[in-house]
This record gives structure tokens, sequence and C-alpha cells, in this order.
């Protein structure tokens, strides 16, 4: 069967039209102009992955803390991540780089802080 | 027992309220919505003081009209709300019969309309030069002026309360009755009032009231208004409010600036069933523009700012109801006022007072203060003027809506007031913060913190008029699945 | 009156770039002003990632983005003022502000380096029809109460407008839990970047719907939905008959950004129809002597990068204007849009002046693909580019130009950047 997808790699938004078998593995692709598109393609299928960005309110502070994932995750976790964020307990202060959901999801990723709180 | 209640708290109410204040009477205003000039048409006009050759001749509307119109000059100062007597032109274009310029012209002479001139297409072009190229002549109305509606109102308001006028808010009057010489103003909560006299100002619903306790009756037809506000970059385009050629459904369509240097095009005139039905429309904004541009040949639209809707509150009979019912002793209604209702407010007021005062016997308060002191303008003060207030009170050196330049200390103050704002339209109508180009945008949160903080309110409490206008649905993070 | 050599005002990523351009260019006697309680600019709100891949090699939350900037300034002890709002700029450069601590203020300023960014299109300019009811936000304002005040504008949003702001703000409404109905775009094409379509709308399924606008808006107190319908690829009126109802809460408006230059305008600066920003040359700097442009409030960049990169070299411009090594301006030669250019910077060249190439930036006026930006000196083509795979709207372009291609023109008439498009 096949699928098209829009390759992310560049302005360009080269149409792929992949290939799978009949369990949905990749089997080949056509349509990209630059091996970006070509190698964007297999991943996407096999493991597309995202970075999750959101924020958390954290007592003691108006400011809410904005945090992202260290790496991109599977995107089938994105939603399982926002809830193990919104569950974090977070204490003040808090500095760019801080752990707050160590290993989210099993993913051996953490998520961090992005923003200073005091 | 009360001496007055007026059902109302529009341009109509609040100046007989304020009259009434001169007197020594209790006098309690009932209104519906949970602020002044919000309920009806108040808020939402083309803000003229209009010169008084429109309306029939012997009509209570010209009547009113012609007297109410000089009387603003002393009012404004006395309560400082914003009003400029900046002249009208009709003018009359390429097509039109100029005869109808001349019976505009007898009309205000039998109206007794003073400085009144035909002027030539030379004459109207040095005075107006971005007037439309097909403009041929003018009827100039010297008295011809602009105010701002609800800044008038909210004056008046603040002045009657100080001077003993007591207002109740989100108060709904549901039924008007006679009872042994007196009237029993029955409210929605089932509480009933026993008074004297009741001034009937309910505008769009004043028909209801007067239907209930006599047999002159009328309707209230609503008839809807749209209009397009241009931003400020173009405050000078046009020095008078400029009209066209009556049509037989009104004035027409209008290009005024405003008080605040915004300009505002409209209204058109289209009848309508629900009372309450201020939409604005794709076919009523595109006749605004329409006619607009006979006018203003290059309507600026990249500069468009907003578009609203004001509903008419028309009688059926098509003139005023002012004064007494011969069935209905101590009922005075000030009903059916649509245009030139704003400009005859103060002349109402004037009669309708003097008439109850006669009737009660009231004596005048010796300690009336006439004398109201607006919110500090910090867009118009000097730059010492903005040092000092900012010494008095730090709040005034925060600015909170960027485009029309207004702190935190007036926004506090608009709160703090008797008759406070409670939402974010109320502060808006009394301080312009979020009436500018970006349209409420940079200070809305902002406005939304003050409010919580002056208020006690959560920020999902607040709204942008009240009712079921929230803004915010609730905190991030809080889920049920959770 | 407190004289400041290089006063910049806005503390955003502009501000922030230009004031440690300045610093580093060997001026001390600097300040910031900025209208928020913290520096940082509209990035402390743009919480997602996709900043700093040019700047710093690294992709970068706003947030993350603009403490890099905000340590260089601390580092660098540059003095700045927060809660400060200017309220005028005068054309002898002097600047008027207020703040609650010191409350008003004058500057009397060597050089002003405007850094005011942009303000979003309200809904009252497009004229919408229907109700006037509350939960109607602009995007950013939106964005603004999700994720620096932590509170939510609705539940079932509609989006009008496939901008990146609109994009975004769709994923990150989608993340709290809200159903996002879909996007509505006039155009036939997204001005938002490829990349958010596929993150923000087609991973969470949202329709986008191109060709289309919002004709009307129900409901009295609280958004109730709205009337969508198809327009007409030519006048963009909608078309009888297409109409649709989509019932939500929410409506998000992402219609365009413009730069804030009321204060520029108070200063005697001249704007540039196309891009709303002050008329610049290539050192950044306005009609008005020793008052300079650079960010958002200049032209509305797509990549933070490049705001960073053009506000470093308007702060270096002034300083060394204050330093007096800027040599007289001529007239200098005007640089026009010809075929596909939309909004040039900068719009005016000194071909005599130039010691290092000039980076044009525009943004295309249509979809073009294989498309070359060509350079014409009075009507003669000097340059060429290499052909671009795509060009669109929502991607600024740019050309960075040798200064001896002008320089060996002699007197020159004006500049034209274009586009050549395959037959």
């Amino acid at each position: 069967m096949e699928r098209i997808l829009t390759c992310i790699g560049c302005p360009m938004g080269c149409q792929l039209t992949v290939t799978l078998d009949e369990d949905g593995n990749f089997v080949s692709v056509t349509g990209y102009t630059c091996k970006v598109g070509k190698e964007y393609a297999p991943n996407e299928i096999a493991n597309p992955r995202r970075m999750v960005t959101s924020v958390l309110l954290v007592p003691g502070s108006d400011t809410p803390l904005s945090v992202k994932t260290a790496q991109p995750i599977s995107k089938g976790l994105i939603f399982e991540c926002l809830k193990e964020i919104r569950k974090a307990k977070v204490t003040l202060p808090v500095r760019i780089g801080d752990v707050i959901v160590p290993n989210v999801c099993g993913t051996g990723i953490d998520v961090v802080a992005t923003r200073n709180l005091e | 027992m009360r001496d007055v209640i007026i059902i109302g708290a529009g341009v109509i109410g609040c100046s007989i309220a304020r009259e009434l204040a001169k007197r020594e009477l209790d006098v309690l205003v009932l209104e519906r919505k949970d602020d002044v000039a919000t309920g009806g048409c108040t808020k939402a006009n083309t803000a003229i003081v209009h010169a008084g050759y429109d309306a029939k001749p012997g009509t209570k509307k010209a009547y009113y009209n012609v007297r109410g119109n000089p009387m603003f000059d002393q009012l404004a100062a006395d309560l400082e709300f914003p009003f400029i007597r900046n002249t009208s032109l009709v003018v009359a274009f390429e097509g039109d019969d100029l005869q109808g310029l001349y019976d505009l012209f007898t009309r205000g002479v039998k109206n007794g309309v003073p400085d009144m001139q035909i002027i030539d297409e030379t004459t109207l072009r040095k005075l107006e030069p971005n007037i439309g190229t097909k403009a041929r002549a003018a009827l100039r109305l010297g008295t011809g002026g602009i105010v701002c509606p609800y800044e008038m109102t909210i004056a008046l308001a603040e002045n009657a309360v100080e001077n003993g006028v007591e207002f109740r808010l989100l108060t709904q009057v549901e039924s008007v009755r006679p009872e042994d010489g007196h009237w029993v103003v029955k409210l929605a909560s089932g509480e009933e009032l026993k008074t004297r006299i009741v001034v009937n100002a309910a505008g769009m619903y004043s028909d209801v009231f007067n239907n209930m306790i006599s047999s002159h009756k009328f309707e209230i037809l609503p008839r809807r208004g749209e209009y397009y506000m241009v931003d400020k970059t173009f405050k000078d385009a046009f020095n008078a409010t400029i009209f066209q050629l009556p049509t037989d459904k009104g004035k027409g369509i209008l290009v005024s600036r405003t008080v605040d240097g915004t300009v505002l095009l409209g209204p058109t005139a289209n009848d309508i069933d629900d009372k309450e039905d201020t939409r604005t429309t794709a076919a009523g904004l595109a006749e605004v523009l329409e006619h607009a541009s006979m006018t203003w040949n290059n309507i600026p639209t990249r500069n468009f700012i907003g578009t609203f809707a004001g509903i008419r509150p028309r009688p059926s009979n098509g003139d005023f109801w002012v004064g007494e019912p011969d069935d209905a002793p101590n009922f005075f209604n000030a009903a059916g006022i649509e245009s030139p209702g704003l400009t005859s407010a103060p002349a109402i007021a004037e009669d309708i007072a003097k008439w109850i005062t006669e009737r009660l016997n009231a004596k005048m308060k010796e300690n009336f203060n006439p004398k109201r002191k607006a919110i500090p303008k910090f867009r118009e003060l000097s730059n010492e003027e903005r040092a000092e207030l900012i010494a008095k009170d730090p709040a005034y050196g925060r600015i909170v809506c960027r485009c029309e330049t207004v702190t935190e200390g007036e926004i506090r103050e608009a709160i703090r007031r008797p008759l406070g704002a409670r939402n974010l339209d109320a502060v808006k109508r009394r301080t312009r913060a979020g009436m500018g180009r970006c349209q409420a945008g940079f200070c809305t949160p902002r406005v939304v913190a003050i409010l919580c903080d002056e208020l006690g309110l959560d920020p999902t409490e607040v709204t942008k008029f009240g009712g079921e206008s929230a803004l915010l649905t609730g905190r991030i993070g809080n889920r049920k699945e959770d | 009156m407190r004289e400041i050599d290089v006063l910049i005002i806005g503390g955003g990523p502009a501000g922030l770039a230009a004031a440690v351009a300045a610093k580093k260019a060997g001026i001390d006697n600097l300040l910031i002003l900025e209208r928020e309680e913290h520096l940082g600019g509209i990035l402390r709100q743009c919480i997602h990632n996709g900043f700093g891949l040019q700047a710093f090699g690294e992709e970068l939350t706003g947030p993350e983005y603009a403490q890099r900037y905000i340590d260089m300034v601390e580092e660098l002890k540059i003095p700045y003022q927060c809660e400060t709002m200017v309220l005028s700029v005068s054309n002898d450069k002097v600047v008027t502000s207020i703040n609650p601590k010191e409350g008003l203020q004058q500057f009397k300023a060597k050089a002003i380096v405007l850094a005011m960014g942009c303000r979003e299109r309200p809904r009252g300019a497009l004229g919408i029809p229907g109700w006037r009811c509350a939960g109607i936000f602009s995007a950013g304002t939106a964005q603004r109460f999700v994720n620096l005040e932590g509170y939510m504008p609705g539940k079932k949003v509609v989006i009008l407008g496939s901008g990146d702001i609109g994009l975004i703000m769709a994923r990150r409404m989608t993340f709290e839990g809200c159903e996002v109905k879909a996007c509505v775009e006039l155009m036939p094409f997204s001005s938002g970047l490829k990349r958010n379509i596929v993150q923000c709308l087609d991973d969470y399924n949202i329709p986008l719907l191109l060709n289309h606008t919002v004709v009307d808006i129900h409901g009295k107190d609280r958004v109730t939905g709205v009337t969508i319908a198809e327009v007409d690829r030519q006048t963009k009126k909608p078309i009888p008959g297409t109409e649709q109802y989509i019932e939500c809460d929410t409506l998000l408006l992402s219609v365009g950004l413009i730069p804030e230059n009321e204060l520029s305008v108070g200063a005697g600066v001249s704007l540039a129809r196309s891009t709303q920003g002050p008329v610049v040359d290539e050192t950044y700097q306005t009609n008005v002597e020793g008052i300079f442009a650079a960010g958002n409030v200049l032209h509305v960049h797509d990549l933070v990068d490049f705001v960073s990169e053009e506000a470093a070299r308007a702060g270096e411009a002034a300083a060394k204007f204050v330093k007096g090594s800027i040599a007289k301006k001529s007239d200098g030669v005007p640089v026009e849009e010809g075929f596909g250019v939309n909004g040039i910077v900068p719009q005016i060249i000194h071909p005599e002046l130039l010691t290092e190439p000039v980076k044009f930036m525009f943004r295309p006026r249509d979809v073009y693909k294989g498309a070359r930006i060509c350079v014409d000196i009075d009507g003669e083509e000097v340059l060429r580019g290499k052909p671009h795979m795509i060009m669109a709207p929502g991607e600024m372009a740019s050309l960075s130009v040798d200064p001896e291609l002008f320089k060996k023109k002699g007197d020159i008439g004006k500049v034209t950047v274009r586009l050549e498009v395959r037959a």
C-alpha cells in the first residue's frame, strides 16, 4: 500500500510517496529531491518522533514553567508525555536545563525546564 | 415609600436622575444591566449633538433637540465629559435635488435653529478639502457638535450619586401598577418597591411599561444601525460632521470624527425584530461603505479598527413620549427616545424634573454640587502633570493600554468609583483601554489582572460585559482524566 | 535630562541583540527601555522550539533563546529599565518614558535603535460580521494567557489564518485538551512554515481549509459557533452557497502582524508602504539622522535568528554613528521592488559607502518554484542568482550582494530586486 508524506526537512515540503508492505513496514519512497527526504521517509514511517513543549503551573510562581523534551520522542507518546508533565511536582527556584520529568514515558529522554523561575 | 423611581440608566435616565438630584427628593434608579449606559443605544450611536433642522416642526423631537443643543457647553464643563462644537454639514451631491437643502433650511427656521447657512461648492471645499468630488453644496449648521455619549452618561450618574441619588444595577423591573395613590414597582426578583412617581426611561422597553398603565399605547420598533470605525491617523480628514441628504428612514450615512479622534462611518437603518440583535451584517457594512464613499472618496479600509451596531428605540408614532399620560397620574414617560435623543436629553430632563418638583412640591437642595471630576486622562496631560500624578500614585506610571496610553492608575480609578467598572467593556468605556488599534489584544491580560485584584475575582470570573460573557474557561492543566 | 549615547527602545530579541552589538563596538553609555516586567519580548510566550538553529547551532525554545541574550546583557553590564513605556520620541532624539519607580524620564540620545516589534491585526480591522461576544482572541493574546498566565481561553477552537502563530496555537490548544476544529485560511496557500503545517495540524488531524474565511460569528455573550465560506480565488469574496457552520466557543485570529511604528512616525521617521516599517539604508538608519530600526518593527520576520543578525548590524551602525565614523549621508539610491518582490529592506543604499555585503530581505508575492533572485542597476541586469527550489510568501527570502557590484557602476539612478520565474 501507499502513503503520502510531506517532508519537513526544508521549506520545499516535497510530497513523498511511500510504499509499505502489508504489515505497514517501509519498502521504498519516491518524490524526494534530496537525501534529507530520502532519509526522512523511513524514519517517519517506522518511528516518527517529535519534540514536545508545554507549560505547567508551579506553586509560588505567577508565571507557569515552560518545559521541553530534551530530544524528540516517539510521536505516539506525546499525550502520555504531556500527562506526566502535568503531574510533575516542581519547587522554586528552577533553572533552564533542570530535569522536571526524568526518563519520560520510559523513553530515556528527560523533560527539562526552558525558563528560569525564582 | 420613595419619591421617584427611574426605570433605566441610559443617557435619558441618568440625565433625569442628575436633574432630580438638585432637589430634596429620594430618588432611585433601577437598571437591569450591570452598568449604566449599556442596556440600549446610549453606548452605540453616532454621538452627534444635532442642530435640529431634521425633526418635523411641531414635534417633541424638534422642540427638545433645539432646546437641548445649547445646554451641552455648560453640562460638559461641569461634568468634565468631552464635547466639541465642530459644526455639521449636510452635503448635496451631484444628482441630488438641491431643493432638499433648502427644505432642510426652512425646517430649521421653523424649529428655531440658529446659525445656518447654505454654502456653495467653493466654500465647502475650503472648509473640507477631503470632501468627495461629487459634492456640490451644503447646509452648514454652526451649532452641530460631537460628544461621548457613554462618558456623558457615566458623568451624569456619578454626579447624581454624589448628590444623593441611589442606583441599583442588575435590577430588572417586571411590572408597574397603581395602588392607593402611589405606584408599585415589582422587580423580576419578586421584590416590590413603593414610590410616588415613576419615570419611564426604559429605552427599548419603554413601550412595555407605558402599555401596562395607560390606554395610550405605543410600540418600540427596533431599527438597527451599523458602523465602521477608522483609526486616529485620519482624525483630521474632516472637520465638521458630514451628513448626506436625509432619507425617509433617517438622517442617512454620516462621516464624523469623534471626540477621541477616530472617525465613524454610518449608520444604516434596518428594521429588525429582535430588540437585542446588535449583530453587524455583511450587507449592512457594505451599505455603509457604499454610501460613505460618496462623502469620502478614498476610505482608508486598511485603517479600520472596528465595526459595531446600535439599535434605535423607534416609537411607532414617530415622536418622543415625554410627559404624564392623562390616564396615569404621577407616571412620567421619557420614552421612545431615538435620534435626536442624545441632544434632547438635558432638555427632557429639565422638564421632567420641573414637573415632578411641582407635583411633589419639592425644595431645591442648598448643597447640590454640580461639578464632577473626570478620571485623569493621562494621554492628554502635559509632562509636568504626568510626573506629578505618578509621584502621587505610582500606578499612573504603568501603561496598560499602549494604543490609547491608558495607565493602571486610571483603570483602578475606573473600578473604584461609585458605579465603577465590573468588567472589561465597562473599563473600556471609562478609560478607552481596549479601544485602540490593537482592539485590546495587548491590554486584555493586564486589565483582567487589575479587575481581579480590585474586586477579588478569579480570572475565570472576569467577563467582557457581564452575563455569560466570561473570557477564560479555566486553568491550564486541569484535566478530568488526570 | 540624562544623555545617552545609544538608546534602545524595546528589550525583545531585536533590542537585546542591538544592545550587545553596540556594547561590543565600544559604547558604554547605553540604555534599553522595556515595557514588560522582564526582558525577552515576545519570545517569553513562544515556548515552542525552532529558534536558534542559525544563531547558536542548536534548536531552542523561545524563552531559552531570549535567556541567551539576557545573559549576555547581564554579563556585559548593559543598563536596562523594565516596566518602562516610551511615550514619545522627538525628531531631535529626545525620548520621553514613564515607569512607576522613576516616574517620567526624558533622555537625550545621540543614537536610537527602534526595536518595538509588532502587533496583531484584530477582528475589527477585518470587519467580520456577527456578534461581538467574548471568546474572540488574537492568537498572540491567547498564547499569552496560556503560556504566561496559565489560563485557558476556551475549549472548542476555530483558528482563522494559517500564519505561524495560528498554527502553533492549534497545537498548543490541542496539547491543553481543547478540540481544534479547523484552521481556516483565505489564501490558496498557508502563510506559515511548511513544517508547522505538518507538526501542528497534520499530526493532530486538524483540517486546513484553504480558500475559506469566516463570514459570521454566532453567540450573544460568548461564541457558540462560526460560519465559514469558500472565497472566490480572484476577489476573495465569499461564494454564496458554500457556507458551513462550525460549532465552537473560541475563535483565534492569526490574520496579520503590523509593525508598531506610532513612536517612529512621531519622530518624523518615514515608513514604507509595503513593509509598514521605516525606510532604511544599508546600515538600518532611517531618514532621521541617528535613528536606526531593526527586527519586527522594521519588517515582520519568520526566524528570530535573522532578527538578531539584523539588530546586531543596526546596533553596530548606531555605535559607529555615535563615534562619528559613519560618513555623511548622501541621498542614496532607491531600491525598488520588481516582479515578485514585496517589502524589500533596505529601501536605500549608498554605493559609495558600502564596505560589506548588503543583505537584501523581502517576501515573495506568491509561491514560485525554481525562481532566481535578480538585481538590476538602472534597468540592466547585474546579478542573476541561482534558482531556489521553492519560494513562498510565508518564508522571507534574502540575497547578499557584494558591494563591488554597486561601486563599479559609477553614478547609479536606481536598483531593482526582482524574481525571474521559469517560463
